[in-house]
């Protein structure tokens, strides 16, 4: 792709310079493979050829990600005894442990975008939920759930707060900040969990409504029939706003994709929704009858939704990849830094606090058994497996949801086969080196034939 | 764009400017003029003080003493803000591009245009592209490729184009072909040009004596935090500016020293 460079000696190999030299009318292939496919191509070959070179250079996106679920769905489906990996019941299964695991990467990805880490939130999340049981618990507030999931998420915005003012305003490295937190909210969970005026743990299970409705958001399902309805509205609404974007674009005179490219990207999204509502609208239960989609994937989808627009069409968003790319540059352009990574973790906090929501309602109740230490963990690789950079920068709310599923994909399949919980550690531990390492060596690539 | 500055006045004038950082005496009673539709050249050996002079004018330091004339009239930039709002931009070394932002999210970085509180994408991204198209900068293959994925030259053109976007008037750019090869070096300067062609005053700050005779119309050489010399271009020869930049023209008698506005001594 590099023009013939007129004097060789003055531009050693690598001078990144050097191609560039007779740059200034070069023919446009010559930059191909620098551009995102969706802006370039004008038609669905050139989309997938815009695609496929930017892959062969490096830049493979979710494709290794994409890849790895696959093997893991395979290779668990032929070990696990009966082949019981792909049943209903266990998919389900696998879409509740992991909707933890994916609420907590996507909390994760917030503070990672800008480089930093946030290592308490796997206990902050179990803090938050261990605040609003005690608060439902009618033995100690016995209040309405509402308000207190309010509450509860908001304490989580406070520590969030607290921890992100200190790292952004007193420059303390966030591995300082959030292993102390780590530490207190570890502490401070069993106090919560101590001062309760109950013997044991605080469960979940049927005691009164408003425990109930907390239980209800893993468990909790919406009918056969909403769950088609919910899906077609979805699947709709994001093709209207796809097309109705398009065509603005077009009108202003502005690149957009090819119509084709955008159905075959809403048809598989579509296929991907049907058999998520097929597999849950199947009947999972031994005896009478459960089936539907649970709460729990709702939840999850409203949580990606949400922070998606946040930092795909808001001001915020875009300055939270500006920090994360080059703070200086976004101090120089006058973004108030320190503020907008206060938020981040404020943000990370309230999410983390959501999946401490759905991990207690999955255990049916908190207990001093929990450990926040390796939740967090698992946090950390499903961000960076599902493509986030540590750096910052780099990486996409919708990562937690592929990196999530993968831990959560291991997690289950070795529990399907009996193995004990060392072997878990030790896959789920291979599975992300392997994930980094993929993404290293495609940057490698990448490098060297000038992506990045 | 200067027809707010009387007749006669500079776009920008900096009298007594003083600038310490505890006991190192960054500058020392400088006085520069700008004037509009003109190059200015800002020449020093390391630590003479350029960097910290422009700075000052971006509103990034405040200087100790000394007066800044906006137009006329007597101002005072304490913040990028102030800056930004009289029509200075400033392009650093470093470029202060975001990397992984594409070329219209860098360019709108910090003053986003909203339509119902989102980012209107479409409204920046045509803007970005007459402003490009307007510096002749055509050699994007799209403005809506990464940063990180242009060549060096590229680089500095979107920086530079980024600072005219908001009708600034003065746009000073800190070492603006230090690493660029011979061709993209000469693709800023051109675009250089450009800005003062469109009635804009630039200051360049410059180590290479060979970029400076090329597109400077005024000179000014610091030294050691002082305002050495500063005069027209053609007053100057390589020989003089090289004197002034390493002794502060000490003893100097030939081309320009005469005409000198030596400050400080």
């Amino acid at each position: 792709m590099a023009t013939p460079d007129p004097d060789p000696a003055l531009h050693p190999p690598g001078d990144e310079d050097a191609e560039h030299l007779v740059d200034l009318t070069a023919a446009p292939e010559a930059a191909a493979p620098l551009v995102p496919a969706e802006i370039i191509a004008q038609s669905l070959g050139d989309y997938f050829r815009a695609r496929l070179v930017r892959i062969r250079s490096g830049d493979s996106g979710f494709l290794p990600v994409l890849v790895g679920m696959v093997a893991i769905v395979i290779v668990f489906q032929i070990i696990s005894p009966n082949h019981s990996f792909l049943t209903a019941g266990n998919i389900v299964n696998l879409f509740q442990q992991s909707a933890v695991y994916i609420t907590l990467g996507m909390a994760e990805i917030f503070v990672l975008l800008l480089g930093e880490i946030d290592l308490s939130l796997g206990y902050l999340g179990p803090v938050g939920a261990v605040i609003a049981i005690q608060l439902v618990e009618p033995a100690s507030g016995n209040w309405p759930w509402e308000p207190a999931v309010v509450v509860a998420l908001l304490c989580c915005a406070f520590i969030g707060f607290i921890q992100g003012s200190l790292v952004s305003r007193l420059g303390i490295p966030s591995f300082i900040v959030t292993l102390a937190g780590l530490l207190i909210l570890n502490g401070a969970m069993l106090l919560l969990l101590a001062i309760g005026p109950f013997s044991g743990y605080p469960s979940l299970n049927g005691k009164s409504g408003n425990l109930h409705a907390l239980y209800q958001f893993m468990w909790g399902h919406v009918s056969p029939v909403t769950g088609w309805i919910a899906m077609a509205v979805v699947v709709g609404l994001l093709g209207l706003f796809t097309i109705l974007r398009d065509a603005r674009r077009r009108r202003a005179g502005l690149v957009a994709p090819p119509l084709s490219v955008n159905l075959i990207k809403m048809g598989v999204i579509a296929a991907a929704g049907v058999v998520v509502v097929i597999i849950c609208n199947l009947n999972r239960a031994n005896i009478g009858v459960l089936s539907g989609v649970p709460y729990a994937i709702f939840i999850v989808l409203g949580v990606l939704a949400v922070w998606t627009f946040l930092l795909s069409r808001m001001r915020y968003g875009r300055y939270l990849y500006a920090i994360g790319g080059n703070a200086e540059a976004a101090r120089r352009a006058g973004v108030n830094v320190a503020r907008i990574r206060t938020m981040a973790f404020v943000l990370a906090a309230v999410t983390a606090g959501v999946a401490g929501l759905l991990y207690a309602s999955y255990l049916g109740g908190m207990s001093n058994n929990v450990n926040g230490g390796q939740l967090v963990l698992y946090a950390v690789a499903a961000a960076v497996i599902g493509g986030t950079s540590l750096l910052g920068g780099r990486g996409k709310v919708s990562a937690g949801i592929l990196g999530g599923l993968v831990i959560g994909g291991i997690n289950n399949g070795l529990y399907l086969m009996g193995l004990q919980v060392q072997w878990q550690f030790i896959v789920t531990g291979g599975v992300l080196m392997a994930a980094v390492l993929i993404d290293a060596l495609s940057r490698r690539r990448a490098v060297a034939s000038g992506v990045r | 764009m200067s027809d707010a500055t009387p007749a006669g006045e500079p776009l920008l004038k900096l009298r007594g400017i003083s600038k310490s950082f505890g006991a190192v005496q960054a500058l020392a009673d400088v006085d520069l003029d700008v004037p509009a539709g003109q190059v200015t050249a800002l020449c020093g050996d390391n630590g003479a003080g350029k960097s910290v002079l422009i700075k000052c004018i971006a509103g990034t330091h405040e200087p100790d003493r000394g007066q800044i004339f906006w137009e006329g009239r007597p101002v005072r930039i304490r913040n990028a803000h102030d800056a930004a709002r009289l029509g200075i931009e400033t392009v650093y070394q470093d470029l202060a591009l975001a990397d992984n932002l594409d070329i219209v999210q860098n360019m709108f970085l910090g003053r986003e245009r909203l339509r119902r509180r989102m980012l209107n994408e479409d409204d920046m991204e045509r803007a970005a592209a007459e402003t490009l198209a307007g510096l002749r900068v055509t050699t994007v293959r799209s403005i809506r490729q990464p940063v990180g994925s242009l060549s060096g030259g590229q680089r500095q053109s979107v920086a530079v184009a980024k600072a005219v976007m908001w009708n600034s008037k003065l746009v000073m750019l800190d070492e603006p072909t230090a690493a660029l090869g011979v061709s993209q070096t000469a693709m800023v300067l051109e675009l250089v040009r450009r800005l003062r062609d469109r009635g804009l005053a630039v200051i360049v700050i410059s180590h290479n004596l060979n970029d400076v005779f090329a597109v400077a119309d005024r000179i000014a050489v610091l030294y050691l935090g002082r305002m050495a010399v500063h005069d027209d271009a053609s007053k100057f020869d390589r020989q003089s500016v090289v004197e002034y930049m390493t002794t502060g023209g000490k003893g100097l008698t030939g081309v320009g020293a005469g005409r000198a506005d030596v400050a400080g001594s």
